[in-house]
């Protein structure tokens, strides 16, 4: 994820007609006066001018940024302000913003709208329903409208011009990726006040952008732990999903970093695309590589029991590993007693927008970047997140046992 | 045009007039845009009862706006399968030029012919190997497509790692400007569309594809170069996803190697020809169709939007869509083909 | 035109031409088999230890019962491209119906499974067949359904766990050393072995070679394809027990599968369009899919150039198939004298992408009056319109 700056927001800007002088270069015959939908000299772009030249070697650092890095490595450390036990209301290192220009008269229904990348994974499922039944508690948001973009950039370029020209209060946006929505939200800024979250976008221009620490923290954590607990010298195996997701990429290049500072070997890094079952064959096929693996770094938790299972079928012990909260990991840690982390994405994260919209639209302040804690689950704290009643991909840090329809809205019992 | 290759003027025994526009209502090309007028004005009733708006301004644009990256990979669709081919690799290609083209432009307007030529030419690169593997190596479409899909796959995997490049902020326009309600890159579909409609019935490389299609072992015998006519059609649609490509590009200010995959693409291509009336083994069908076809899955998009229909459950419709409309159509031929 | 095995429609085949013709069209994947097998043994000296090897068995266990079932359609001139959503649907629902009845006994389930997934494949048929729907689309619709529907009923992802009884099947052995999953594939395999060699099977080849020669010997093409749909779709629900074993609760579990196994089916010298080719062709296809996995992960290929190598290994080994056939049909030119089929290429199967030019009946239609018969017909849809 590239950084994300807070700062101030970008003025409203009428729409601007201009003649366009772009298009000869496709097809001929479209130079037309028009309008445009294009935010129209948009703020500086913080990540075009901070990108590397050239390909190979370059491209891989384009996710490794090194105060980003360290930023997230301090920030886990530090204790979060807010309210106890509530950690989607805690912040780290608020900077506040004043956000009285959008406040609402009051006693007004407030209509609130949600342009979701889409609900492809567990993850996102969890998310949504614990979002949903955050604003199912507030009584003051009579309508709750959301788009799904189904995983595809140009529908949520379109979902987010569409939400923007309705009657919405307030915009939050999950973006499908970071990079490819900059346009779109910047143009959305300048109609209403517009929420990001979970991932960034290349643009101060959003009130205030929530997210947990950030990649490098959770990659970095379960890196850290394997060093601890694997023998100097043993052998690594890094369990990655699929390459070009910025924010795995910055789980892995943090513990890159780590296992490169350390004295153990990485034997293989492989994609699992997050297949139970490439996960189980990639495993077995690296112990028979390599005789023996001595710990198991992973990207996201969602195929750890696979790779769990991997080694017991080889009738091998299961060596310190790394996974994500999910109830089937945590379960599976607690039964066999393995030596293992589990660094979260919390999904918790998701009842923070509806929070933040609901200050923004009361005028109260709000920090211009909303970073939240970011959980580890440790042998000591994970029986406080192991609950049999939840589905096996149900996500341990969803914060949502306090919301109505806990647990059956989450497919439990 | 030669004389040779011109089709010998229909007998001309006209049918009867009622028949005649049975038959008219039985063309899939018209059908199809029935199907899209009747879909607008049953989702403008459903959305409004419901006290929505929806033929609005922003949902004019934004179903004309969905229409296009779609609408370009699938007139390239039409093009090969036509001509008794089919094209897999749509997606990945797809992708790798939205980052090309960024890459290559780096952001700045100096940069956009560039750009845009280098696109173009490694689509003409992939276009001619789906080709040549199809016709020269005798590889089956699918398979070639498929495999030729994972070749690029495995390059954009190892070379890039999230979005990249960034494209010049006024051909970002491309991607956001209108005329009115109508979004100028709906222009750029238009006029593809257009010149690949002349080359399909107004050129002999148009009725070379049809006869190809139709019965490659006919045309070779009439003396039709079939292996030069699939050849060419792969180039074209190639072509065709690096325009979509290039309007991605401009949509998203940047590359991004997810973008053809996780919009499916080739499935969604395929099914939206064959959704417009093409048949799948080739010879029959057209880029009017296919533009029918996209449309109707835009307004269905836009209407599943309007009524907050669960996501899933817009994948189970548009199954029902898809597979019920071909049925019609296949039910329409059998008819014409009894009376005829 | 051309088939494995004799057809009620084709006049003897002489033995000497079946047996190069088997070899022409299945060859390449055993020459293919046979290397990476070769390659596996010089890059893991243990992967030959009976322990090691049947887990390599077990690992292509599932990808084997897709493809023979994928054969059964191929060879009759369609596709069936639903096996994945079938693959992914069967996981999730086992593991639903576990969350409503955690009691259940794992027969049950499996069988009630299979059943379903013969449904699905029943519904393939009868809408290929009985409406004339191209089957490419059929199942790409159904694959829409399906995964649409399944995650709509269980809120998106899957609810329950799956017990260990029910995982035996794709993670236990039997008699402590032969995992079950062998057990299955070889047996799934043999049957359907068995099948192409029954009277049912010959009919299939011969509808997949030309439907309209098979019609007019009497044959019911309709029942016979819509019979290959229901075993490839029951196919796909067994591997999804498997599937389901092997690696437990999964979203995604049969993603892509759908491509795998017509992949594998044409590695194994299956012409895409129909009748030709065996399936002992297509499962060795996909035993060499999943041995050039295996050997991609055991030489440290990098993760992200996997796909690359793959691509080219497809491509390059499909070529070399196609290559020696069409070798040899020039060597051969008695072997086009068959009798043409009437109709034109508009009257074959509304199969997928249309077969290749071998398959492609001659004509009757004389050629000089090809291109108008099929230019453009928007405006007289019955000019090479089915003669149904």
């Amino acid at each position: 994820m590239r950084t994300h700056r807070a700062g101030r927001r970008v003025g409203r800007l009428a729409r601007r007609r201009t003649a366009a002088a772009l298009a000869a270069v496709l097809a001929a015959g479209l130079l037309v006066s028009c309008s445009s939908d294009a935010p129209a000299e948009g703020p500086p772009d913080p990540a075009g001018s901070a990108q590397p030249e050239g390909e190979g070697e370059a491209q891989e650092a384009e996710f490794f940024e090194e105060d980003e890095y360290q930023r997230q490595l301090a920030l886990s450390e530090e204790t979060p302000e807010g309210p106890e036990g509530r950690p989607w209301e805690q912040m780290l290192r608020p900077e506040m913003v004043s956000t009285e220009e959008y406040a609402l008269p009051e006693g007004e229904g407030i209509h609130l709208c949600f342009s979701n990348a889409g609900v492809f994974n567990p993850w996102r499922q969890v998310g949504l329903t614990t979002m949903e039944a955050e604003v199912a508690q507030h009584e003051e948001i009579a309508e709750f409208t959301v788009l799904d973009a189904e995983g595809k950039d140009d529908k949520q370029i379109s979902d987010i011009q569409n939400l923007s020209e309705q009657d919405c209060d307030l915009l939050i946006v999950s973006p499908n990726t970071t990079a490819t929505l900059t346009p779109a939200v910047e143009e959305a800024c300048t109609r209403l006040p517009v929420i990001v979250f979970d991932r960034g976008v290349n643009t101060d221009c959003p009130v205030t952008f929530v997210h947990p620490v950030g990649g490098y923290a959770y990659g970095a954590a379960a890196a850290d732990f394997l060093v601890e607990n694997v023998e100097p010298g043993g052998k690594i195996l890094a369990l990655r999903i699929s390459p070009g997701v910025d924010v795995l990429e910055n789980r892995w290049s943090a513990a890159e970093l780590a296992f490169e500072d350390s004295e153990l070997e990485v034997a293989d890094v492989e994609f699992t695309e997050g297949d139970p079952a490439v996960t189980k064959s990639v495993v077995s096929d690296a112990i028979a590589r390599h005789g023996s693996i001595d710990g198991v770094w992973m990207d996201s938790g969602a195929t750890a029991v696979a790779a769990i299972e991997a080694f017991e079928d080889a009738g091998l012990d299961v060596p310190p590993i790394s996974g994500e909260d999910q109830q089937d990991f945590l379960q599976a840690w607690a039964e066999r007693d393995l030596t293992a982390i589990a660094p979260g994405y919390p999904t918790f994260q998701w009842r923070t927008p509806v929070i933040a919209a609901l200050k923004v639209l009361r005028g109260e302040e709000v920090p211009g970047e909303w970073v939240l804690p970011q959980p580890v689950i440790t042998e000591e704290n994970r029986d406080d997140y192991v609950n049999e009643d939840l589905p096996p991909l149900h996500y341990g840090l969803c914060g949502c046992e306090d919301l109505p329809g806990y647990p059956q809205d989450w497919g439990g019992r | 045009m030669a004389a040779a290759s011109e089709p010998a003027p229909l007998p001309a025994v006209r049918p009867p007039v009622p028949d005649r526009w049975r038959r008219r209502l039985a063309d899939p090309t018209v059908g199809i845009w029935l199907a899209a007028l009747g879909v607008t004005l049953l989702g403008w009733i459903v959305v409004t009862v419901r006290g929505g708006e929806f033929l609005t301004q922003p949902n004019i644009t934004g179903i004309l706006q969905n229409c296009v990256a779609l609408g370009l990979i699938a007139l390239g669709q039409t093009m090969v399968i036509l001509t008794g081919s089919l094209d897999l690799s749509v997606a990945y290609l797809a992708s790798l030029g939205t980052l090309v083209a960024a890459e290559t432009m780096a952001g700045s307007d100096g940069n956009m012919v560039p750009a845009v030529l280098a696109v173009l030419a490694l689509c003409l690169g992939v276009g001619l190997a789906n080709g040549l593997v199809v016709t020269r190596l005798k590889v089956n479409a699918f398979i070639a497509t498929l495999g030729v899909g994972l070749i690029l796959r495995g390059w954009i995997e190892d070379n890039y790692t999230g979005p990249a490049g960034e494209v010049s902020r006024s051909f970002q326009r491309l991607g956001y400007d209108r005329i009115g309600p109508v979004p100028v890159s709906v222009f750029l579909l238009v006029a593809v569309a257009l010149a690949l409609w002349f080359v399909l019935r107004r050129t002999r490389l148009g009725h070379h594809m049809y006869a190809t299609g139709g019965d490659e072992h006919a045309a070779r015998l009439s003396g039709v170069r079939t292996e030069r006519t699939v050849l060419i059609a792969h180039v074209l649609c190639a072509l065709c996803v690096g325009i979509a490509a290039l309007f991605l590009a401009a949509r998203f200010g940047a590359g991004s190697p997810w973008a053809g995959t996780e919009a499916r693409y080739d499935l969604e291509s395929i099914a939206a020809v064959v959704l417009g009336g093409t048949i799948l083994a080739g010879g029959r069908g057209g880029v009017l169709g296919t533009l029918g076809g996209v449309t109707v899955l835009a307004v269905l998009d836009s209407v599943f939007n309007q009524l907050a229909i669960d996501p899933f459950f817009k994948n189970v419709l548009r199954g029902v869509v898809i597979i019920a409309a071909v049925a019609v159509y296949a039910r329409g031929r059998r008819r014409a083909g009894r009376t005829g | 035109m051309t088939t494995t095995t004799a057809t009620p429609v084709q006049g003897p085949v002489r033995l000497g031409t079946r047996l190069t013709q088997t070899l022409g069209t299945a060859l390449p994947v055993y020459v293919l088999l046979a290397l990476l097998l070769g390659a596996l043994a010089v890059t893991d000296a243990g992967f030959y230890e009976p322990d090691r090897f049947l887990a390599f068995v077990r690992r292509a266990a599932p990808l084997v019962l897709l493809a023979a079932g994928q054969y059964l359609v191929i060879v009759s001139g369609h596709f069936d491209l639903s096996v994945g959503a079938i693959v992914t649907t069967g996981v999730v629902a086992a593991a639903e119906i576990y969350h409503g009845f955690p009691g259940a006994h794992w027969l049950v389930v499996t069988l009630a499974l299979v059943a379903a997934g013969a449904l699905v494949g029943l519904v393939n048929g009868l809408i290929t067949t009985g409406l004339g729907v191209p089957s490419f689309i059929t199942t790409l619709g159904m694959m829409l359904i399906l995964e649409g529907g399944v995650f709509y009923w269980t809120g998106g992802s899957p609810t329950g766990y799956l017990p260990d009884d029910f995982r035996a099947l794709g993670r236990q052995d039997a008699f402590g050393w032969l995992p079950w999953a062998v057990l299955v594939c070889a047996v799934v395999g043999a049957a359907v072995w068995w099948l192409t060699r029954s009277r049912w099977g010959r009919t299939l080849i011969a509808t997949g070679d030309s439907e309209r020669a098979a019609e007019l010997s009497g044959v019911a093409t309709a029942r016979v394809r819509t019979l290959a749909f229901v075993l490839s779709g029951a196919a796909a629900a067994l591997a999804a027990v498997l599937v389901g074993g092997f690696s437990g609760v999964s979203a995604q579990a049969g993603s892509g599968m759908e491509f795998e196994a017509i992949t594998a089916v044409v590695l194994g010298g299956v012409l895409l369009g129909g009748g030709r080719g065996s399936v002992l062709g297509a499962m060795a296809g996909a035993f060499a899919l999943t041995a050039l996995f295996t050997l991609l992960n055991l030489r440290g290929v990098s993760g992200s150039l996997e796909p690359t190598v793959q691509g080219l290994i497809v491509i390059a080994a499909v070529a070399v198939g196609a290559a020696n056939w069409s070798r040899w049909r020039r060597r051969s030119p008695s072997r086009n004298d068959q009798p043409p089929p009437p109709g034109t290429h508009a009257t074959t199967p509304p199969a997928g992408p249309p077969p290749a030019t071998e398959t492609a009946p001659p004509t009757t239609a004389p050629p000089t009056t090809a291109p108008p018969t099929a230019a453009p017909s928007k405006e007289n849809p019955s000019t090479g319109g089915p003669t149904a």
